[in-house]
């Protein structure tokens, strides 16, 4: 089970969240949005293998909503944010990882 | 070699050590007509039924791990076809009937046994889905009938019909066809007739990207084992399709959930049948080694991390537990997870793309190991015709444009 930081109520066990998929998939507005880009917001998703935005829920404590990067291989969570803050730069913080584990690869 | 009652006796006079290995393992050559990428059950079906039914055998089935290393080694193995919808029922019994003779076609003992499978209702509003699957099957002509909870108790002693437990069985959906396979038997089966009509299995060997041509078709693939050449692909990576497809710039509609399964110690014959719980995702049946295998459900973030949350398997565990008593004091042996590609309507993908010479087998999620035979069937069609089969062909990628989903998601969340 993983442990779980939300921004009001600090760390909590995954059963208290609800996971609600990938994090920043904008609504366009159904006038002159093509079918195909209408169906890419319904339906096509990152499904990455490395980090990923998404957004929780922490329904069983304060019901707020909130956004984190997480590494969908070890499942440990890079970053918290609030909804509405931009997108992580995902790339650099991909990066930032690598260097960190190569540094601590070269202390050993 | 052909296996036969001869061949048996033959080899047990020499102690067994006279079996040759049962397909080559050839470095890949520098191209091919068709590649598949990964060597599940549903790449080496689709690779076998190419070469067995549509003479193309200058085929490779390129995989990063071993073969049936994925989710087919991995599932509980349950087949049945009592779908809600016309276009899954059309494909899954496809499927079921392909396995009726499957160990006699590849001459591989798959350990088909169909000893019914019966989905257990809990609820008001599962009695009403189960009916209405009952139904609608009947008039499709797929076999599905309705239980009382004591006709359920006579099909399966072991259960725990009384009324004052936390999901008292309130009836049951059956399908005496459905039942389960020996799921290494059907890669290993698989991969030996495609071996032996021609068929190239590479194995530890991953695929890092899809090349193209000036014109957009797919020239090729770029593997650990350095680049092969291919005139066309069907990517059959099931939990990693979104990865593979993103080398060939394409979003798909796919997320990837880690699933659990375990295993108990083995036990003697007790459990004769499959029973299955959608509401509180139990799946239960007996090996013929003995042990009991269970399915649990999957996690609720997306993830590749291959082993998923013990509070999923504790839950599955409590069901199993009060269901069927007797088991409390069962020990489990082991447990381990998968990585299934889920839809949003819970059906799978097999279809062109928009990218020229590009095939997509995908999206069978939580339940595709019951569908190996016909989806290997169906695939190799849509590779070779450059068109699908009639039974694969609902199920295209455009269907979620087009608003034509297979909506098999409002039966059951999780459809094994
Ligand atoms: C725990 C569990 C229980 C299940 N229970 C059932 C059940 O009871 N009944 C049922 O019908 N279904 C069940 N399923 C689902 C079923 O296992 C799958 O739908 C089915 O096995 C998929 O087969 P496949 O051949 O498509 O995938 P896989 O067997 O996963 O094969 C895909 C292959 O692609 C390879 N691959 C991925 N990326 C690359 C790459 N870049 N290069 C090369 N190769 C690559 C992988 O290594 C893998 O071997 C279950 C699944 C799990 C995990
Ligand atoms: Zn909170």
């Amino acid at each position: 089970m993983l442990l779980i930081t939300c921004p009001i109520c600090g760390p909590r066990p995954e059963i208290e969240f609800r996971n609600m998929g990938e994090a920043h998939i904008a609504r366009p507005t159904p006038e002159g949005t093509s079918d195909d880009d209408m169906a890419a917001f319904l339906y096509l998703r990152s499904n990455p293998k490395g980090l990923i935005a998404e957004r929780w829920r922490h329904v069983h404590g304060c019901a707020r909503f909130f956004n984190a990067v997480r590494h969908t291989v070890t499942d440990k969570f890079v970053t918290v944010y609030e909804v509405g803050a931009p997108k992580p730069d995902l790339a650099a913080l991909a990066a930032d990882l690598a260097a960190d584990l190569a540094a601590r690869e070269a202390g050993r | 070699m052909r296996f036969s009652f001869a061949s048996l006796l033959r080899n047990a006079f020499s102690a067994h050590t006279g079996w040759p290995e049962q397909w080559r393992s050839p470095e890949p050559k520098a191209a091919y007509d068709v590649i598949i990428v990964g060597a599940g059950g549903h790449g080496l079906a689709t690779a076998y039924y190419l070469a067995a039914e549509h003479g193309i055998t200058n085929v490779a089935v390129v995989e990063r791990g071993w073969l049936g290393g994925g989710n087919t080694g991995r599932n509980t193995t349950i087949i049945r076809s009592n779908y809600l919808w016309e276009e899954s029922e059309a494909l899954y019994d496809h499927a079921l009937d392909l396995w009726q003779d499957l160990s006699q076609v590849l001459n591989y003992n798959v350990m088909y046994s169909p000893r019914g499978v019966m989905m257990l209702a809990h609820t008001v509003h599962d009695v009403q889905v189960s009916k209405r699957h009952v139904h609608a099957n009947r008039l499709a002509g797929i076999q599905n009938e309705w239980l009382s909870p004591e006709e359920a108790k006579a099909f399966c002693p072991p259960l725990n019909i009384s009324r004052d437990i936390r999901y008292p069985v309130m009836g049951a959906a059956l399908q005496r066809k459905g039942g389960v396979a020996r799921h290494d038997a059907v890669a290993w089966g698989y991969a030996r007739a495609a071996s032996a009509l021609g068929v190239d299995i590479i194995q530890n060997c991953e695929v890092t990207a899809i090349r193209r041509g000036p014109d957009g078709a797919v020239t090729g693939i770029e593997t650990t084992k350095g680049p092969i050449g291919a005139k066309k692909i069907g990517v059959v990576a099931a939990g990693h399709t979104s990865v593979v497809m993103g080398m060939a710039g394409l979003r798909m509609p796919l997320e990837s959930y880690p699933l659990q399964a375990l295993v108990s110690e083995p036990l003697k014959p007790v459990f004769p049948c499959v029973v299955m719980s959608n509401t509180i995702h139990a799946y239960i049946s007996q090996s013929d080694k003995g042990d009991l295998v269970i399915g649990a459900g999957t996690d609720q973030y997306v993830s590749y991390s291959q082993t998923g949350g013990l509070h999923i398997t504790t839950h599955t565990l409590d069901a199993i537990c009060e269901l069927f008593p007797m088991f409390r004091r069962v020990r489990m042996l082991r447990n381990w997870g998968g990585i299934v590609d889920v839809t949003p309507d819970r059906s799978p993908i097999l279809a062109k793309t928009p990218v020229k010479g590009l095939f997509v087998n995908c999206g069978w999620g939580t339940g595709g190991f019951k569908a190996t035979p016909g989806s290997g069937h169906v695939f190799a069609h849509t590779i070779a015709r450059d068109e699908p089969h009639p039974k694969n062909a609902p199920f295209t990628l455009e269907r979620f444009r087009d608003g034509r989903l297979i909506d098999e998601a409002a039966a059951a969340a999780v459809a094994h």
